[in-house]
């Protein structure tokens, strides 16, 4: 506390001197940073918790990061491998990484290949239950070539060999403090977890978990003139509204994270001039996912909601696509986003090269919905409902409990009834929805209702991996313990042999238009799933904090280091 | 009276077990997973492992087991440790929450401090204000003060902290600008200017706790002090010459106070309990925000180990105010 | 066991019941609190009849309206009209309130009399309501969720199961505050002169409780039943906060102060309207029970 003080009385001298450009590390002073949900961990690995990532990235570095446009940017690594450098082998097998030279951990001991290699082990160790072993899928060894050569190798070709130490979920952790927390005991090193020694901008000076982080500038950061600012202090917990309001109305904090808020209320509260709200957009896709089987509850735990028993009206393309044309994206990104949404029919919306042009379903059409509802044989009851066959079209719509979900819920339901489709809304406590457990009718994954909505997003800029979510027999089932990931129990030979193309091609074009393909045979072609809204990123920073850069690929705090203060 | 508390403590052994076990019971029944907060991207299988590692593959009542030699076994040796610096518990594990892989525990400790600042404070104040307001009304019943502090402590409590939390943030911080809203859990107090900062951080959350419990109280002590007024010892003491004074704050008063002591003793384990939707909006990170934290998250250890200690608590309040009852009207006899 | 029947009064001239009429028309505030309440609960079940907006219909070019005379109360966020809200949400507040405060009250009252009154009951009984204190409350609700929502909305449906489930909630979880405070009054009333003079004569238990505890724990229950009113109608609200509630798009008090909340510096008379019912309705049950308490009482009946 006292060495803070004296430092901050230093800082305070230094910041009187006119013109101190940054030129000096810690001349800025102190940093107040707010995310309206606290960090619980400093370790990537034990949390996959955006929160506790976000922070992390402070501490931690990994060997590069993406920029706010997706590209690929060296972070502890010299340069990033690309076949054309030679740093990824012709039959992509394997990636080689050369660190900076010189690098030293905040302890001021070296950073050497053994702890990028000790990285991959201490993730890969099949007791640990590390959180980010997808980023490590398909890694067959990692090998130290020299002190500052590693090499990862791959039991089968990747196009995409990004994985390992890419990004902010899979930073380089030093050895020297985790050797002995490998596996089973990796919970039990509070002390590492909590305060990782690491690369970063910052050192961490107190953790108080779900609660604060006060960090100071770590004095052996890379580049001597980095972080500007001496102290940080990183505070977690309250809600969005009251983040936004400290940013933006009182001024008490410089940065606030996701601010989840009304496009109203946030536009009031930058009324208060403190500050400004900053928007950017990634791959977080907010969307209606049809049941394409039937959820009745009169069917046996068995039946229910897979694929022996199909939907009695969804599996019909003519109603999924009513309902979707029903739908006004625009006013729905007006009520419930603002400059934080755009509507889309995409599932994958960005990076822009995998986006495909798809547009059709931007104006809302009632009219064309009730003619393709009447031309389909599904005619009005005496009560305006539809029916066919004795199957009326009543559908129970469900979300997770969130003010902008349930607007969306109460708008949506009126459009369907304009169209005679009758709708029962329900909503869940989140932490039952997105939860996997297996007992509870209520996840997502169960799916017991017959349409729901959720925003689903990729790790990085490649949409591999979440493309294929959608193949067959990737469904919850009672069989999986209703774990899975083919929420719409959506089944296409077709579309697994793109998978399949996919996983194999590595020329960049190719991969682009076999994306769009399968992002269009999702949504325009089969109304499997229906995009509503892309849903970017809103933070907000103090009129006095500089070097703001929104990213939306990595950390949001991915150039911290950069950041100082205005005078 | 003595033989009575014995008693009641050796019973509330078998009864905590119980309460523990219903807890673990309840909890293992609820729907809801340690992952649910892990991102979509992450994928099942790994999801499943990581649920491996928190120990969740084994049976349930392995797991209770465990948590029972952990919290009654192990825990009270690390808090020897900690006082006689021995060193019974090194390499035992401990309840560890499932959120941040730390101790439970420990948590908690750092967590007390501005528990009790805000809460207790908010508990103190109050009362400090209810039983005046509860006596005066009742003794001036029908009054402009007893019809004024009807009408301020009803609404006071039908106007919840969810709102009343955001009205006083935006009037003293942002219209006026008097006081922070985001407490400063890291702000400790070593000088007189520094002491006035916690008070300005801290008086919005105890002002929006103690209107509620200022309502409660000053509702049941008005309440009881009626009842008492009309009775004929009242007449008595005062046929007596007793003055005034006398007869209302000592003999009415004293009468009075088991409906009084019953709520207060109720709401002190609240305190320990913190407040929940208050502590979230501003930001003050007690062990209220501990434990909802730990319930969106399953984190079961946590929940399951801070559960246990208000029932504790609740317990032990129960206890004292049933032997204050005793000191309150000697009549009322338990054996 | 023991039985809480009303005992009928032996048809004496002037009932006793008369002169309590009698004494609760004379209180000012509760005939006030009494007449405040009897509207409020007329204009939320009777106003929809004759207001032509329903409480879901969306119009989303009025968002966002000022009072006016279309929309007195003015528009929600997607132009639903307030007033229309208000009195569907009041359907709901109030019958949640009132049906969950009566449970509460009744279990609490049941219990602390039967405990406090029967020496050997106490222990358990007690034990019983720490427990119940004691249990987290979320989890608790989401296990009831669990188990009972389908069954119950298959039975009496999906509305009236969750009715049922949410007044049952809420019921089981506020009455033990009811129970130890009654309980510490019966024991020591217990002890006083009057009831040893009725033990003499050979009062039967039930008659013990009816005639002569019951009517001197009145007060505290009272004061029981303003606080769970309001209690009971904001813990409604937390509960479809937290999505354990009634369908979303089913307005209740509680719902629209909390939706409000958020737009308290653009629109503040938002948060009035809601705030002042609940406010008001507390506030005119707690007359009525004072009302009531002092009509009851025999010591100030006829002053």
């Amino acid at each position: 506390m006292r060495i803070k003080t004296l430092v901050l009385g230093a800082a305070v001298a230094f910041a009187m001197t006119p013109a101190a450009m940054a030129a000096e590390r810690g001349s800025d002073g102190h940093v107040n940073i707010i995310y309206w949900q606290a960090p619980s961990i400093l370790n990537p690995f034990l949390s996959g918790g955006t929160k506790d990532i976000e922070s992390a990235s402070l501490v931690i570095e990994p060997l590069g990061r993406y920029d706010p446009n997706g590209n690929l940017v060296p972070y502890l690594a010299e340069e990033i491998p690309t076949v054309d450098n030679g740093g990824v082998s012709e039959d992509l097998k394997s990636i080689t990484w050369k660190l900076k030279p010189g690098l030293l951990w905040s302890d001021g001991s070296p950073v050497t290949s053994a702890d990028v290699k000790f990285t991959a082990d201490y993730c890969m160790d099949p007791e640990g239950g590390c959180a980010q072993l997808a980023k490590f899928d398909g890694v067959d060894t990692v090998e130290i070539v020299d002190d500052l050569t590693v090499k990862v190798n791959f039991s089968e070709p990747k196009p995409n060999p990004y994985g390992p130490f890419m990004g902010g979920q899979s930073p380089i952790i030093q050895m020297a403090q985790f050797k002995n927390c490998m596996g089973a005991k990796a919970p039990e090193c509070t002390e590492a977890n909590f305060a990782p020694i690491g690369t970063g901008p910052f050192v961490v000076d107190e953790f108080k978990p779900n609660d604060v982080i006060s960090m100071s500038a770590n004095p052996n950061y890379r580049d001597p003139a980095k972080p500007a600012f001496a102290t940080l202090t990183f505070k977690g917990g309250g809600d969005a509204t009251a983040a936004g309001r400290a940013v933006l109305e009182t001024g008490e904090f410089d940065y606030a994270w996701n601010l989840q808020l009304a496009p109203d209320v946030l536009a009031k509260m930058a009324e208060g001039g403190k500050g400004k709200p900053i928007a950017a957009f990634g791959s977080l896709v907010e969307r209606l996912e049809m049941n394409l089987t039937d959820p009745s509850p009169s069917l046996d735990a068995d039946t229910r909601s897979t694929r022996k028993a199909p939907h009695p009206f969804l599996s019909d393309i003519n109603v999924r696509k009513a309902l979707s044309m029903a739908i006004d994206r625009n006013l729905l990104v007006e009520i419930g986003y603002g400059q934080a949404g755009r509507p889309t029919c995409n599932l994958v919306p960005g990076p822009a090269v995998y986006a495909s042009d798809n547009t059709d379903c931007l104006t809302q059409d009632i009219a064309g919905a009730n003619a393709l509802l009447d031309k389909a044989g599904w005619v009005k009851g005496a009560d305006g409902i539809r029916a066919k066959d004795g199957v009326r079209l009543s559908i129970l719509y469900q979300t997770s409990t969130n003010a902008v979900r349930q607007d969306f819920q109460a708008l949506i339901k009126q459009w369907w009834g304009e169209i005679g489709v009758e709708t029962e809304l329900r909503n869940l406590n989140a932490s039952v929805f997105f939860g996997g457990d297996p007992g509870s009718p209520d996840t997502f994954q169960k799916f017991y209702a017959d349409v729901e909505m959720y925003a689903n997003n990729f790790d990085g800029t490649d949409p591999q991996a979440y493309l294929s979510m959608y193949r067959c027999n990737n469904e919850p089932r009672p069989e999986t313990q209703w774990q899975g990931e083919n929420i719409n129990r959506f089944c296409d030979p077709e579309y697994d042999k793109l998978v399949d193309e996919l996983s194999r091609t590595s020329d960049l074009e190719t991969r682009y238009a076999l994306s769009k393909k399968m992002n269009e045979m999702l949504t325009k072609e089969t109304y499997t799933i229906v995009p509503l809204v892309d849903r970017g990123r809103v933070s907000a920073h103090a009129n006095s904090l500089g070097g703001v850069v929104l990213n939306t690929w990595d950390s949001e705090l991915w150039n911290v280091a950069d950041w100082y203060r205005i005078k | 009276m003595l033989t009575f508390t014995i008693r009641r403590l050796i019973l509330a052994i078998p009864t905590l077990l119980f309460i523990s076990l219903v807890i673990f019971l309840l909890l293992e029944l609820a729907p809801g997973d340690p992952m649910a907060q892990v991102p979509l991207t992450v994928p099942p299988e790994v999801k499943e492992k990581m649920r491996l590692a928190l120990g969740l593959g084994e049976p349930g009542y392995v797991r209770f087991w465990k948590w029972l030699v952990q919290f009654f076994w192990i825990e009270p040796q690390v808090l020897i440790d900690h006082y006689f610096g021995t060193a019974f518990s090194e390499g035992k594990l401990r309840v560890i929450s499932w959120q941040h892989r730390a101790p439970v525990m420990d948590v908690v400790v750092q967590r007390l401090p501005q528990t009790m600042w805000v809460v207790g404070m908010s508990y103190v104040v109050g009362i400090l204000i209810a039983l005046p307001i509860g006596i005066y009304s009742a003794y001036r019943q029908y009054s402009v003060f007893d019809q004024a502090g009807t009408f301020i402590t009803m609404i006071g409590y039908s106007i919840p902290p969810f709102f009343t939390g955001p009205l006083v943030i935006v009037i003293f911080s942002v219209q006026l600008g008097w006081f922070p809203f985001i407490y400063d859990t890291t702000h400790k107090v070593t000088d007189w200017d520094s002491f006035i900062y916690q008070l300005r951080q801290m008086i919005m959350p105890v002002m929006v706790l103690a209107l509620q419990t200022t309502a409660q109280i000053s509702r049941y002590m008005r309440a009881s002090m009626l009842d008492n007024l009309n009775q004929d010892y009242v007449r008595t003491a005062r046929a007596k010459g007793l003055s005034e004074r006398v007869v209302v704050l000592v003999h009415v008063l004293r009468n009075s106070m088991i409906p009084v002591v019953t709520v207060i003793a109720l709401g002190l384990p609240a305190i320990f309990g913190g407040a929940i939707i208050t502590e979230q909006i501003f930001s003050v990170n007690g062990i209220g925000a501990q434990l909802i934290g730990a319930i969106q998250a399953n984190d079961l250890p946590t929940v399951q180990t801070l559960t246990f200690m208000f029932a504790f608590l609740i317990v032990f309040f129960n206890l004292i105010a049933d032997v204050l009852y005793g000191i309150l009207d000697p009549r009322i006899r338990y054996d | 066991m023991t039985e809480l029947s009303n005992p009928q009064p032996a048809t004496p001239p002037r009932s006793q019941w008369v002169d309590v009429w009698h004494q609760f028309k004379a209180h000012k505030g509760a005939l006030l609190g009494g007449v405040i309440f009897i509207v409020i609960v007329l204009g939320v079940f009777i106003g929809p009849w004759l207001w032509p907006y329903d409480s879901q219909f969306i119009d989303i070019r009025a968002r966002n309206q000022g009072p006016s005379w279309a929309h007195p109360f003015g528009t929600d966020q997607l132009g639903r009209d307030t007033l229309a809200r208000m009195m569907a949400g009041g359907q709901t507040s109030i019958s949640v309130g009132l049906t969950a405060m009566l449970l509460a009250l009744g279990l609490g009252s049941f219990i602390g009399i039967t405990a406090g009154f029967f020496k050997r009951l106490d222990g358990p009984l007690m034990r019983l309501t720490d427990l119940f204190l004691a249990l987290p409350i979320l989890p608790l609700l989401l296990v009831m969720m669990l188990l009972f929502r389908e069954p119950l909305s298959a039975a009496v449906g999906p509305e009236r199961g969750i009715f049922i489930l949410i007044v049952v909630a809420i019921g089981i979880t506020s009455w033990m505050p009811t129970a130890r405070i009654v309980r510490g009054d019966v024991l020591a009333l217990k002890e006083r002169e009057f009831i040893l003079a009725a033990r003499s004569i050979g009062t039967p238990n039930s008659r013990m409780i009816t005639r002569h505890i019951l009517p001197n724990v009145l007060s505290p229950i009272m004061v029981s039943a303003t606080l769970g009113i309001a209690n009971a109608i904001i813990t409604e609200s937390a509960l479809s906060f937290l999505g354990l509630g009634f369908p979303p798009d089913f307005p209740t008090w509680g719902r629209l102060l909390n939706d409000a909340t958020q737009y308290l510096q653009d629109y503040p008379e938002r948060v009035f309207w809601p705030g002042l019912a609940i406010s008001l309705t507390v506030l005119s049950v707690n007359y009525l029970g004072d009302g009531l308490r002092d009509a009851l009482d025999p010591r100030i009946r006829g002053r």
